[in-house]
């Protein structure tokens, strides 16, 4: 029987916030433990949260990013466990009515093709401390013989992004990932690092027969902590999952853990020991009330989304999907693109310019394209150049060095320095009579049958005028002075 | 005892303000006061002698560099679960029985920026829970018109002191009735204001929805001296309400004409006795005398009160209360790996009623239970909210007993539910966020007992009516004068 996999994620994004959640303390990664605290976040008897303004502005731009609705009441509720990195012994956190429901994720794969996946809701939260468990072997708090707690991450604003089981590969849940982290980062609400933690995410992972409207049971995955581990843990799962199944075995509810050395996912704890959270709303907060007309000018302010992006470059410009998907990943790039775009700078063109020349350039003085003498108007013009004939590929590539180097308009440019590519027949047949003049022997060899020494000789060509002769008609004037 | 500690607040203020006597002298009085009493009375938990001293100093400075505060130099006792910073802050239980608060509560240091004389941390009921202030784990308080009897709870050791002239002014909290029935026992007014009025930043809390600092004080004017200090609007406490605090201490009436007094049918006084029930007739009546229309109104849900309050409060607290796991501060009692390190630090740290009020809180939260118990009382707190408004449509204020008998003797409520029938009369107000207080209205005899105990006439306003609520507790007080008709013995 064929199975096909039923896959939905949950991730945790942590906001790139001046502010923690409920305090004043700085949100900084890192730091030295437990200097980034204050009674409130600490938890000490008597401190109360307050909820940060900005965090809760990120998150309903996030859900309108996506289409989501932005209810006009929210609130904040408590959900109860016991964990020695959590000061309070609740997470504050949105149980029913979180500040975004709804949306779709629009991505693509590497083949360019575009998916869409539900989301169900996000919602705002705060994260926990940090704990380091010493003595245990594997670093985790069973047998450990102390832990070491820093606070610094505690009470950091997070997003929960909860997705629709939409999801049917490990590589659709990797572009569903790459669309959320994409976004994110072009919209300035978090800086998306897996490796830093500021994005954690686990998988809801089912399998079923194709074909079949049903829902298998599911396992919930963690402990991925990069794009590629979430493929390899979820392949390995429906693999694993496949192989309990098709002899006539049963998945169990449970949480599973990935390991990314062995490449295997193992159960952590069932259903049965699954907590109860005991959530209720916050009595220390009052309930959000979402201002329609806030809502209306994030919406009105938002920019264009990674995949509408996308989707313009293939469609418009007919970029390849490493192109277009290069532009975007960075959006200050994808900005300048557009730029260079509007200012007249052909579509492919200018993402070869971007993409190569410049991108080169930028690594080589480690100074960012949009921040380069370079403006996007000077490469559309000098464009326009290459492409009115006006000066030839290898001038271009001069010019921009040039440029880069601060040396402005590249019209200017040409125009100051006769750099023009010359198509005039007159000019470019002195040019070739000087050639075939001193390099008699080469051409003897041409009479003689050697075609492929004719490269040299345009080459000789554009060398005696200084790169200015349209290398065509060279070819072209030094074939029928030989033939 | 130094006359001094008889003083007002409103005249000490006055007088340390005009210079005729110096917060210094006046702190001097109040520490000897508690050197020579509090051994017998325990009303307070840490004596702060050193920090009262350097108060003292600070606001005789400001005085001579001519500003006038509005509590300059009045003694405050103050209840151990609001922080101060440097000080021991103990909630009454062993569980934090050596932590100093690093920082200082809002409501705190709003009085002692007006001048107030930080003398002592009052003892309470453990995190507040109780009716007699016999839950504290570090030390018992006696009443100071019996030190037989209990004072009161859960502000019980604000509530002594203040009786015992070892402060002027008191403050405490109140969740179900713990400013308003100790007051009531100890023969002062005791005042919460409507829920939001005074930050809870700093205050360790037992229900955050329901707790509410006010003041305790021998006269409504001292009482209405300290709310108009501590109330308002704090950034550090969202749930602090954001409207212009009317100041009451000016604004005390001597007489009742025109205000309409609404009596609760269902608060009927014959069930507590024929001596109460004269007690509180005599006190509707002289209401009436002082010009106010008695009106019948109606409390339906009045006998859901316990049981919705006994499901939202234990909720909360069971959540409030997790941070003491031994984790980051206060008790900690080791344990082989870290789930025993809490099950045995909550073990010790907790009294009986703490640990019974958060398993009942942990299971009206559980799935399963969670609709049935805290989404029915969340309803039904919305229906007390709601009968108040409509009882307030025909009155301007409600007047009923605080407490269900006077002060009783140690151990004499050994069921809990006896004692949290004691706050029968104050949680509706508490569920509703009214703002209420007690003021005292006579005095009975107990049995077997010659020693007459004071009881309290509670009156409670619609939301935000503070202003209206001590103008009318004040011409109540000063036509009847009760409190002045017999002295704290006791403590003397």
């Amino acid at each position: 029987m064929q199975y096909e996999a039923v896959i939905g994620i949950e991730c945790h994004v942590e906001l790139k916030t001046k502010s923690k959640m409920f305090c004043a303390c700085p949100n900084r990664f890192g730091g030295e433990p437990n200097a980034q605290v204050c009674p409130v976040c600490l938890a000490l008897p008597g401190a109360l949260p307050v909820a940060n303004e900005e965090a809760i502005l990120q998150v309903i731009r996030a859900g309108l990013a996506f289409g989501a609705e932005i209810p006009a009441f929210s609130k904040f509720d408590r959900k109860n466990y016991f964990y020695p990195d959590m000061p309070k012994d609740y997470q504050i956190s949105q149980y029913d009515m979180p500040l975004a429901q709804g949306g779709i994720v629009r991505y693509w794969l590497e083949d360019g093709t575009t998916k869409e996946c539900r989301l169900t809701r996000i919602h705002l939260e705060e994260d926990t401390g940090k704990s380091t468990h010493a003595g245990s072997g594997d670093g985790r708090i069973a047998h450990s013989r102390y832990s070491l707690l820093d606070f610094n991450r505690a009470g950091v604003p997070l997003m929960e992004c909860v997705s629709e089981p939409d999801i049917r590969s490990a590589e659709e849940a990797v572009g569903f990932l790459e669309a959320l982290k994409r976004t994110f980062v072009q919209l300035g609400v978090s800086d998306v690092k897996m490796e830093e933690g500021s994005l954690r995410c686990d998988a809801n992972v089912s399998i079923r027969p194709v074909g079949s409207k049903d829902f298998g049971t599911k396992a919930e995955i963690k402990n991925m902590n990069s794009f590629r581990s979430v493929y390899r843990a979820i392949e390995s799962e429906i693999a694993r999952q496949i192989a309990v199944v098709a002899p006539g075995g049963r998945v169990m509810q449970e949480t599973r853990g990935w390991d990314e050395l062995a490449g295997t996912t193992h159960s952590m704890r069932s259903k049965e020991e699954a907590h109860d959270y005991r959530y209720f709303p916050d009595p220390d907060l009052v309930p959000i009330e979402v201002d329609r007309t806030v809502v209306a000018r994030l919406r009105s302010l938002m920019a264009d989304l990674p995949i509408a992006r996308f989707e313009r470059y293939r469609e418009s410009y007919g970029l390849g999907v490493a192109q277009a998907t290069q532009l975007v990943d960075t959006p200050q790039l994808a900005e300048y693109f557009d730029s260079c775009v509007g200012a007249g700078g052909g579509g492919q063109q200018a993402a070869n310019f971007v993409l190569g020349d410049l991108s080169r350039l930028a690594n080589e003085t480690q100074t960012p394209v949009w921040e380069s003498s370079v403006a996007p108007q000077d490469l559309a013009e000098l464009i326009g150049l290459v492409e009115s004939k006006t000066i030839n590929s290898k001038i271009a590539k001069d010019l921009l060095l040039r440029m880069w180097n601060g040396g402005g308009s590249p019209k200017a440019l040409v125009e100051h320095e006769g750099l023009a590519q010359t198509s005039d027949p007159g000019a470019v047949e002195r040019f070739v009579d000087e050639v075939v003049a001193a390099h008699p022997k080469v051409v003897a060899d041409y009479k003689a049958g050697k075609t492929n020494v004719m490269g040299f000789l345009v080459g000789q060509v554009m060398k005696q005028s200084r790169g200015k002769a349209n290398p065509a008609l060279a070819g072209e004037l030094l074939a029928q002075k030989l033939g | 005892m130094s006359e001094t500690m008889e003083l007002s607040a409103a005249e000490i203020a006055r007088r340390v303000n005009a210079g005729d006597i110096s917060a210094r002298e006046v702190t001097d009085a109040a520490l000897a006061q508690i050197d020579a009493v509090d051994g017998r009375l325990g009303a307070y938990l840490t004596r702060l002698h050193d920090l009262a001293r350097v108060s003292a100093g600070r606001v005789d400075a400001r005085i001579k560099a001519g500003e006038h505060l509005p509590l300059a130099g009045v003694p405050v006792a103050v209840k151990d679960n609001m922080c101060l910073a440097g000080t021991r802050t103990t909630c009454g239980s062993k569980m934090l029985e050596g932590w100093v608060a690093p920082y200082t509560a809002t409501a705190v240091a709003r009085l002692l920026d007006a001048g107030a004389i930080p003398v002592g941390k009052a003892n309470m009921d453990e995190f507040a829970m109780g009716s007699s202030c016999e839950n504290s784990a570090l030390g018992k308080t006696r009443n100071p018109y019996d030190l037989g009897r209990v004072p009161g709870g859960s502000s019980g050791g604000s509530a002594a002191a203040v009786a015992a002239y070892e402060a002027a002014i008191g403050m405490g909290s109140d969740t179900g009735g713990s400013i308003r029935e100790p007051a009531a026992f100890c023969n002062l007014v005791g005042f919460k204001p409507t829920y939001g009025r005074v930050s809870r930043y700093g205050l360790i809390a037992f229900a955050s929805s329901l707790d509410q600092i006010g003041p305790l004080a021998r006269s409504v004017e001292d009482a209405a001296l300290a709310y108009d200090v501590m109330a308002g609007k704090d950034p550090m406490d969202s749930t602090s309400v954001d409207r212009p605090v009317e100041p009451a201490a000016t604004a005390l009436r001597s007489d009742l004409r025109g205000v309409r007094v609404g009596i609760v049918k269902e608060f009927g006084t014959q069930r507590l006795g024929p001596e109460i029930d004269s007690l509180y007739r005599r006190a509707y009546l002289d209401l009436e005398r002082l010009g106010a229309t008695l009106v019948d109104v109606e409390l339906p849900t009045a006998e859901y009160g316990l049981a919705t309050y006994y499901l939202i409060a234990p909720a909360e607290c069971s959540s409030n209360l997790a941070r003491f796991d031994g984790v980051r501060y206060g008790l900690r009692v080791d344990g082989e790996d870290v789930g025993q390190m809490y099950e045995r630090t909550r073990a010790e740290g907790f009294g009986p009623e703490v640990k019974r009020r958060i398993l009942i809180g942990t299971y009206a939260l559980s799935s399963g239970y969670y609709d049935a118990y805290y989404v029915k009382a969340q309803k039904a707190r919305t229906k007390f909210g709601a009968d108040f408004k409509r009882a307030f449509e025909r009155c301007d204020l409600i007047a009923s007993p605080a407490a269900s008998s006077p002060a009783f003797a140690f151990h004499a409520k050994s069921d809990p539910y006896s004692m949290y029938m004691m706050d029968y009369y104050t949680i509706p107000m508490s569920l509703a966020g009214l703002p209420a207080l007690s003021v005292p209205c006579g005095y009975v005899l107990p049995e077997g007992s010659s020693r007459p105990m004071p009881m309290g006439l509670q009156l409670a306003a619609p939301l935000f009516g503070e202003v209206q609520l001590l103008a009318a507790a004040n011409a109540y007080e000063c036509a009847t004068q009760h409190a002045r008709q017999q002295r704290p013995e006791g403590a003397l």
